[in-house]
């Protein structure tokens, strides 16, 4: 932007930024909107860890099913009801942020990691890195994540680590393709030629050079894999093969109210709704990155 | 061409072995399959001879010659729990995963396509916003929990349609309905955006100075120009529609591949976890296939040239 608006008249210059300021606005409120959501939802996960309502765990058969606040025969101290169990749907709904939020930033930066790596080394080398590494994603392109998650975690058994690797696992491919695209491109750039001419190491320039550059794309498609990420996660406990239900996730509320949806539709609606928040806050947060 | 086309076979084959090794060796990662199959109190003796006879006995590769050999000519073991051919118990279910699969897809389009023209064409106006917005819920929505929702209002409060199971045209419209939804959003963002770029090519602009109405320009000129990436979603979708309807079919009870799985999977059923796993990732291999073969007709350019990654 800065060099366009340099090669031209001041005054253009000048009308054309309050110009292009108004046009930004609507994106920008993406991002404002999809950025508060999220930052909302952290914040209630900071919060949940030091204080809830009630103790996320505690159960009070007296208490079972009790309706949200609007409803006859609820009670107070309840605002959103119970579960089977009679505990606080509002204090797990809150708990249940820190699963949803760890597994999507966790497994988000183990794919990006993966992927980072074997995109720079094959943008970077080419030759027969390249082959093998395009041949694994070929291979991985070709099999649902969805599905290839839940065949492994059937292998090695639930818990939150094992679905923060695996979903991290299956969803490297889109960091190594965006990342071997860009380091062609960069890769042929003067500067990068110009750092080999002054000796500088592969490693150097990687880090120096290439990363930096390259890197911005990535963010994009990091945040909304975040998204995809927590719906993973929830679909995985929900059917019982992710995240054991000795730790608070919305997946696993879902599971565990199976039986009660018609009796009591609150214990289907919030954590799904919850999720649903969430996801949708991400998504909008990416949509206005991408489109700056 | 020719070349071409052989080439992708060959990919799909050493794609085919991959998953092959790959269903193979993570089920052995679970531990023992025979804890599975016997008693607690089973004695030694049963306990070997089930081993021996399910071939456990062997080195882990030998076990994956013996099992790819016996895969490749259909043969892929008994299941643990029903005693009977695992291919076509996960075979008999095929048909009810496909059908769920080309519904949804076809839903999805009929909704996608016009929404999505729409919204590209009244860029940045209400349509695109009421679009957009459909569009981003459609791709934020956990399906297993609209499928729930859909279920307790249309099956539970209204009444209208049956909670689960198959056989009647009603019991597949609400899986079809949820199976639909995030490839819907998807679709509606994708054809929004190739649509807008196609808009503003010099031939959309020669259309209309030519003096053709909107809606000619639009089907015939923009849409046939933004097939390709189009098609290309659509088909990598149909392979996640297949994977997501594992989810989906859990909570309709379906009776579809996705369900046996998830079944299989609770009762530690390893030859039809194997054989579901595989016979998807053969479907799955099968439709990027034709999907690349489609690209060809749709572009004449990449008959000649090698496809660009």
């Amino acid at each position: 932007v800065s060099t366009e608006t340099a090669t031209r008249p001041a005054g253009v210059a000048a009308g054309q930024a309050v110009a292009r300021g108004r046009r930004r606005r609507p994106l920008n409120r993406q991002v404002l909107v999809g950025g508060t959501v999220v930052l909302v939802t952290v914040l209630v996960a900071l919060v949940s860890l030091v204080w809830t309502p009630r103790p996320p765990g505690a159960q009070d058969l007296g208490a079972s099913l009790l309706p949200p606040f609007w409803m006859d025969g609820a009670k107070g101290g309840f605002p959103l009801g119970t579960d089977l169990n009679g505990r606080d749907l509002l204090s797990r709904i809150m708990v249940g942020a820190q699963a949803s939020l760890f597994v999507g930033i966790a497994s988000v930066l183990v794919g990006g990691v993966i992927g980072l790596v074997l995109g720079l080394v094959a943008g970077y080398f080419g030759g027969w890195v390249e082959s093998l590494v395009m041949r694994l994603v070929d291979i991985q392109l070709s099999l649902p994540g969805v599905l290839l998650a839940i065949a492994i975690l059937a292998a090695t058994g639930k818990g939150l680590f094992n679905v923060v690797l695996v979903l991290g696992f299956v969803s490297w491919v889109q960091y190594a393709r965006i990342v071997r695209g860009s380091t062609l491109g960069v890769r042929a750039q003067e500067y990068v030629l110009g750092a080999r001419a002054l000796g500088a190491t592969h490693g150097r320039i990687l880090a120096r050079h290439i990363l930096p550059n390259i890197l911005p794309p990535i963010l994009v498609v990091a945040t909304i894999n975040v998204s995809s990420n927590i719906l993973a996660e929830a679909a995985l406990s929900y059917l019982g093969v992710g995240v054991p239900l000795s730790t608070v996730t919305w997946g696993g509320m879902l599971n565990e109210g199976k039986q009660v949806f018609e009796l009591a539709w609150w214990n289907a609606v919030w954590p799904g709704l919850a999720i649903l928040l969430v996801v949708f806050g991400i998504n909008l947060l990416g949509d206005g990155l991408s489109e700056r | 061409m020719a070349g071409y086309l052989v080439q992708r076979l060959w990919q799909s084959v050493l794609v085919l072995l991959a998953v092959s090794v790959l269903s193979f060796v993570l089920i052995f990662l679970s531990g023992d399959p025979v804890a599975a199959l016997v008693p607690l109190n089973a004695r030694q003796e049963d306990v070997d001879n089930i081993r021996r006879a399910y071939n456990l006995d062997q080195p882990v590769a030998v076990q994956y010659l013996i099992f790819l050999r016996h895969a490749a000519v259909g043969d892929m073991g008994e299941s643990f729990r029903f005693k009977s051919d695992a291919l076509s118990l996960v075979l008999g279910r095929l048909p009810n995963t496909i059908l769920l699969a080309v519904c949804s897809m076809l839903l999805s389009m009929v909704i996608s396509l016009p929404l999505g023209i729409l919204a590209a064409s009244y860029k940045g106006r209400l349509p695109d916003a009421i679009g957009s917005t459909v569009a981003l819920l459609g791709i934020s929505m956990p399906s297993f929990w609209l499928g729930v929702i859909l279920i307790l209002v249309f099956a539970g409060g209204l009444r209208w349609l049956p909670a689960s199971g198959s056989g009647t045209w009603k019991h597949l419209v609400l899986p079809t309905v949820t199976v639909s939804a995030f490839a819907t959003g998807l679709l509606i963002r994708l054809v929004r955006r190739s649509v807008a770029d196609t808009m503003g090519q010099m031939f959309v602009v020669t259309a209309r100075g030519k003096g053709l109405s909107e809606r000619t320009i639009a089907w015939t000129h923009v849409l046939r120009n933004s097939a390709i990436p189009i098609v290309t979603v659509m088909g990598l979708q149909f392979g996640a529609l297949l994977g997501g309807s594992v989810v989906v079919e859990t909570v309709f009870a379906w009776p579809g591949v996705g369900w046996l799985m998830i079944q299989a999977i609770e009762a530690r059923d390893l030859p039809v976890i194997r054989a579901a796993v595989l016979i998807l990732a053969v479907f799955i291999v099968a439709i990027n296939l034709a999907v690349d073969f489609l690209y060809t007709l749709l572009d004449p350019r990449i008959r000649l040239g090698a496809r660009a990654a």
